[in-house]
């Protein structure tokens, strides 16, 4: 019998090395996220999966699991902080869901509807980030990333590459590749990369298939991000495990 | 692979490098000093050098950028002969900053922040250079400047227009003074050099374990974590090496202090960190000077090797068999969050200084994720009088849950600004009366991330009973408008977050611009309103102290001096911050018009 903690009334049961967010999510309780990854070291800096742990808030990413912790994540409180944060991330960056590809299929943007984030909220940063489209079969918009690092540490962790990292301090952090030309065509980056599959949002693409899914059969079309992060979910305890958003849903 | 034609990566550039890699052993953790080294040859970093580097530290090339361009001081494009820094904390531009670097912009023919056309010189502001009590102060190529006045301003554009080498310019440009106003336990020492290790390393590591946390010392570098139970942590951690590191990344503006005794009580400093050496366990410390400082590193570089000399520091310290503990010295290079322990320790190993998740703490996974002791530069000299003193003695001083004294820096309107060394426990109001303050309006404690106090609590103490401070002391007068104030320190903030997480890197960006819409006379109801959601937002979810404190400033002086805001209010809900009329300054610049029909009238 393992140790269990509160999670908004519930008793969720953990293994030791288990994070708060995993050991949720491994029994079938959401809390909102976009940086985590279940492959990937969790690092903690969407701030999404905020949680309040014995009245302190923390990321429940990186919050180890303890037995007896009284944790709060659904209650209005956080729920209005995360919608704020989701704000921030549309008013950071440039996105115009209505011509991305990635609509439907995009976190920032699912999790926007699952959290209810009904405006901007913020007055737009609007910063100048140009595209990049050297490779051939490759699209970088980086217009649209939300300094996730996901494709960081799947380049470096899993792919060995170290394709993409981040430059830049504050509001300046931007996404790079790893070239002397700066541009991606001279990097050594595969479709079959791991980098290739992770960006929760429309920056890293596949050219020519953009659009294939026809409105309503799209990722997030179906089920809200809160079901669909469940059903992605490791279900059996412990880390690791893979991960169904990943694989490509055209 | 390297250009022969580029005129900056001759052979001697060449043979330059090579000797710059080996010395610091092709260590990929040396990134950053090696970088700061290249910084301060070339002006900037140049791609030749960026990809001579990548290959020599078997590091990816885009780790360059990514390091680099964390640091204010480091360049991947080239700047200036000269580059030009002002200070701007709010100290600074209260004695005329701002009128400064606009009368040098006109002498040499350039803007801020850009580079003039002929690659003369560049000129921009920085963040504060800890240089509060003989401000206005700058920073030309790394070097510190005080007390500028137009006439000095007018001279340097004379020196920068003749190309005059920074060697040639008057000595007594770069004087820095100590201005010790008062002095106590601390500055009044007379402890010849060792004595302090001398005596500890007869009683043994665990004696001195033991006395630290007897007599009650707290760190001096603001969070007060009591020092002996920091070290015995340390001492008990499993690891395969020990470390012990002092902070001396003194960014807080209006903080001075370190600076102090960096210059004269370095032997000190050093004599406590080798007595937690002896402590923990530790056969290898650091000192992470900030870059503003980077005029001190030779004379500590000095101080060390005299300590080695005398056996002080090195193998066997004062004959000891196995007590080895030696000193590296590593520059900071413009980043207020390496102030930040843990993000300290991620630039110490030559990466962006990014706070780390806690737990684990550095005391059981710092440096190279080993045990790690870091303690402030006033720490380690309060823990050396601590030993030497014996715990009693060292606990009568100061009060209850603070023991010992406080070395506070004073600066803003009063009449001697300086360093002032008080026990803990004194008021507000004596230090302003010591300091020749009249009309105090307001005191900024701390720091922009410490605590604002208004004139109703001058009787307030300096303490971690009551005010716990890391020693900034920054006066107001009833001249001052505590707005612009909390203005600059909000700017402040934006330009330092980290970027790491979200609420500080977005948040402190909109809270700048939502201040500066106020400022600009745009701001309404609707936007305090906005402020205050904001400060929750960012106090809540922020990943370290820099984001949950970041809304300190504007908190405190919205409690204190609300009209200050209300009074740049428009009387309506809501204004919307696209200002229309600014959009066409472009358009009037390019066709050369300000005339009444070139603008749009306001419709209020």
């Amino acid at each position: 019998m393992s140790d269990t903690f509160q999670l908004d009334g519930a008793a969720v049961p953990f293994e030791p090395g288990q994070t708060v967010m995993q050991a949720a999510l491994a029994a079938g309780h959401y809390i909102p996220h976009l940086c985590y990854h279940p492959e990937f070291k969790p690092h903690g800096s969407c701030k999404l999966c905020t949680i309040k742990v014995n009245g302190r808030t923390t990321a429940s990413c990186t919050m180890p699991a303890e037995a007896g912790l009284s944790v709060e994540s659904d209650i209005e409180e956080l729920n209005a902080l995360r919608r704020t944060l989701v704000q921030m991330l549309f008013a950071e960056g440039n996105h115009f869901c209505p011509s991305c590809e990635k609509s439907g299929n995009c976190v920032l943007q699912a999790l926007g509807y699952d959290l209810e984030v009904h405006a901007t909220g913020f007055r737009h940063l609007y910063p100048d980030r140009p595209i990049d489209a050297s490779h051939p079969d490759i699209l970088l918009d980086f217009n649209r990333c939300v300094l996730c690092e996901l494709c960081v540490r799947a380049s470096s962790e899993v792919d060995g590459k170290n394709v993409f990292a981040l430059a830049g301090r504050g509001i300046t952090k931007h996404l790079i590749v790893n070239s002397e030309s700066g541009l991606l065509k001279d990097t050594d980056i595969a479709l079959t990369d791991k980098a290739m599959e992770v960006c929760p949002v429309g920056v890293i693409l596949k050219k020519r298939v953009g659009f294939s899914q026809p409105i309503g059969e799209r990722r997030y079309d179906q089920r809200p991000i809160s079901a669909q992060a469940l059903d992605d979910a490791p279900r059996q305890t412990g880390t690791g495990g893979s991960c169904a958003a990943c694989e490509d849903p055209s | 692979m390297l250009p022969d034609n580029d005129p900056r990566f001759d052979a001697p550039a060449r043979k330059w490098m090579d000797e710059l890699i080996s010395r610091h052993g092709g260590d990929a953790s040396r990134l950053l000093q090696i970088l700061i080294e290249v910084q301060e040859h070339f002006g900037h970093i140049p791609p030749a050098v960026a990809i001579r580097l990548s290959g020599a530290l078997d590091i990816p090339y885009a780790r360059i950028e990514n390091v680099a361009s964390f640091y204010s001081f480091l360049h991947l494009n080239p700047q200036g002969e000269y580059r030009v820094l002002f200070s701007d904390n709010i100290t600074d531009r209260m004695l005329g900053s701002e009128t400064l670097m606009e009368q040098m912009c006109q002498l040499l023919w350039l803007q801020p922040g850009k580079v003039s056309e002929d690659g003369l010189v560049s000129i921009g502001p920085t963040s504060c250079t800890g240089m509060c009590d003989q401000g206005p102060a700058m920073l030309v190529n790394g070097r510190a400047i005080t007390r500028l006045t137009h006439q000095r301003v007018q001279e340097i554009a004379q020196l920068i227009r003749n190309r005059t080498p920074l060697s040639d310019w008057p000595a007594d440009f770069f004087k820095v003074d100590d201005d010790v106003r008062r002095s106590g336990l601390l500055l009044d020492n007379k402890l010849a050099y060792g004595e302090v290790l001398h005596a500890a390393l007869a009683a043994g590591g665990q004696n001195i374990v033991d006395v630290i946390k007897a007599s009650g010392l707290r760190g001096r570098g603001g969070a007060g974590f009591p020092t002996g139970q920091k070290w015995e942590a340390c001492r008990n951690a499993e690891g395969n090496r020990h470390f012990v590191v002092c902070n001396a990344d003194e960014g807080e503006p209006g903080t001075f202090k370190d600076r102090v005794l960096l210059t004269r009580q370095a032997d000190l400093v050093f004599e406590g960190m080798t007595l937690c050496a002896l402590a923990v366990g530790a056969r290898k410390g650091f000192l992470y000077l900030r870059g503003e400082y980077r005029y001190l590193l030779e004379p500590l570089r000095a101080v060390l090797q005299r300590r080695r000399d005398s056996n002080l520091l090195g193998e066997s310290i004062l004959g000891k068999p196995g007590f080895d503990f030696d000193i590296d010295i590593h520059l900071g290079a413009g980043a207020y969050i390496c102030g930040e322990e843990s993000a300290l320790i991620e630039s110490l190993e030559g990466k962006r200084g990014v706070p780390r998740n806690r737990p684990p703490f550095p005391v059981t996974h710092g440096y190279m994720m080993q045990p790690t002791a870091v303690d402030n530069v006033e720490t380690f000299c309060q823990a050396a009088l601590a030993m030497h003193m014996g715990a009693d003695k060292y606990r009568a001083i100061g009060t209850e849950k603070s023991s010992g004294s406080k070395l506070i820096s004073v600066s803003g309107d009063c009449a001697y600004p300086g360093i002032y060394e008080y026990p803990f426990g004194v008021t507000v109001r004596e230090i302003l009366q010591d300091c020749g303050a009249v009309n105090t309006r307001a005191v900024q404690i701390s720091g922009p991330s410490g605590i604002c106090v208004g004139e109703n609590e001058f009787n307030r103490k300096l303490g971690f009973e009551d005010l716990p401070t890391a020693g900034a002391f920054m006066v107001f007068d009833d001249s001052r408008d505590m707005f612009e104030v909390a203005r600059n320190f909000v700017h402040f903030f934006a330009h330092e977050s980290c970027g790491f997480c979200t609420p500080c890197r977005v948040g402190t960006s909109i809270l700048k611009q939502t201040l500066d819409k106020i400022a600009d006379g745009h701001g309404t109801q609707y936007d305090l309103a906005e402020v205050e959601n904001l400060d929750r937002v960012l106090q809540t979810s922020s990943h370290c102290g820099l984001g949950r404190t970041a809304c300190n400033p504007v908190l405190h002086t919205l409690k204190h001096f609300r009209p200050a805001y209300e009074n740049k209010l428009k009387s309506l809900m809501f204004s919307p911050a696209f200002d229309l009329d600014g959009s066409l300054a472009r358009a009037r610049q390019m066709t050369g018009r300000d005339d009444a029909g070139a603008h749009l009238k306001e419709n209020e």
